[in-house]
């Protein structure tokens, strides 16, 4: 049985593209067949965070369109053979694809494929629109900000519009020191006003920014938000994961510290 | 928490929280701010009828409040009418 899983938020630079290149990685260390797919037409950005920006020759345009096989517009991933990645189109628009278009491509890979992942462009325009039109699953990734969570619901609004089978929420860049000091609304606050299932919860860590930079997702490594990546996979794939203990970075020093700062 | 956080006023994640739910109350009612001027405008005729208000300090919001029987917590819409002046045997 195979998953469409589309990534989205509403708001952009919540972390849409960097979930969906960590989910996606993690499911394929998890030994599950996975494509990743770039859906933000004319602002592509996955490959980047993927590493796999030179390898470029089709995308995912030219396949709607029919100027080559998906066959040849997939990328196989340098460090796992079972994850490959169709990129999106750099110079065209979210014109160019329906939803229907996006369907039938989606339906066609499930024959190939555990997991299809979509990257959501930003918005909720035709980019959503086609993004959203294949799913089975979405995973809606906000931040305890106030925007966020906003666009968040409004997102949460229209995926029940749109009659989506299961929608689970990630709340991204959790800052533990600041929701202890009563400054940044706790994962408890985001959940109760959201009222929808909570699939993950990720710490604001500076060791996402170093592996954009070098293009290597970080799921799985021994970092908190690379475990906190790996739990959302193990979720996916229905296991029971405790939710991971977010402040355990501080220690008794850095709680001293706190208690000193007066503001 | 440090000591000095007892003097201090609420929390801006407590403020955030309280916007946010307000916010999201009027976002799913999907009730336009213009809307709402027209609803304030009308109960403002319909009032002034029967005693003098004031128009200024007249308030009215969509909120969420605890409903009678079980289901929860339910939208409203909650006014806050200042009253000028009752008009007498008329």
């Amino acid at each position: 049985m195979s998953e469409v899983i589309v990534v989205t938020s509403g708001k952009g630079g919540v972390g849409k593209t960097t979930t969906s290149a960590n989910v996606g990685t993690g499911l394929a260390k998890l030994n599950k067949k996975v494509i990743l797919i770039d859906t933000d037409i004319g602002l592509r950005n996955l490959d980047v965070v993927m590493g796999l920006e030179n390898r470029i020759v089709y995308n995912l345009v030219d396949v709607i369109e029919g100027n080559c096989r998906p066959k040849q517009a997939m990328i196989r991933d340098k460090r796992y053979e079972n994850l490959y990645l169709l990129p999106s189109a750099q110079t065209r628009d979210k014109t160019s694809v329906t939803p229907e278009q996006m369907k039938a491509l989606t339906d066609e890979l499930r024959n190939e494929f555990d997991y299809i992942i979509l990257d959501c462009p930003a918005g909720i325009e035709q980019g959503f629109k086609n993004a959203i039109a294949g799913a089975d699953r979405a995973l809606v990734v906000t931040t305890p900000e106030v925007s966020a969570i906003r666009d968040a619901d409004r997102i949460i609004g229209l995926l029940e519009a749109n009659e989506m089978k299961h929608t689970d929420l990630i709340v991204n860049r959790i800052r533990p020191d600041m929701v202890k000091r009563g400054e940044m609304m706790s994962l408890e606050d985001v959940l109760d006003i959201l009222a929808i299932n909570l699939i993950g919860a990720v710490p604001d860590d500076e060791n996402i920014v170093i592996s954009s930079n070098q293009g290597e997702p970080l799921v799985g490594s021994n970092t908190l938000a690379g475990q906190a990546y790996m739990n959302i996979c193990k979720r996916i794939l229905g296991e029971e994961v405790p939710m991971l203990d977010l402040s355990a970075g501080n220690g008794l020093f850095a709680k001293i510290a706190n208690m000193f700062k007066k503001n | 928490m440090s000591v000095f956080d007892l003097f201090k006023k609420r929390s801006s994640g407590d403020i955030a929280k309280d916007r946010l739910k307000l916010l999201l109350v009027s976002d799913r009612a999907n009730c336009s701010p213009e809307t709402m001027e027209l609803i304030k405008n009308d109960i403002i005729k319909v009032i002034a009828k029967y005693m003098e208000i004031d128009c200024d300090g007249l308030d009215i919001q969509i909120t969420q409040t605890e409903s009678d029987g079980d289901n929860g917590s339910v939208p409203a819409l909650i006014a806050n009418i200042p009253i000028k002046e009752l008009r007498h045997g008329k």
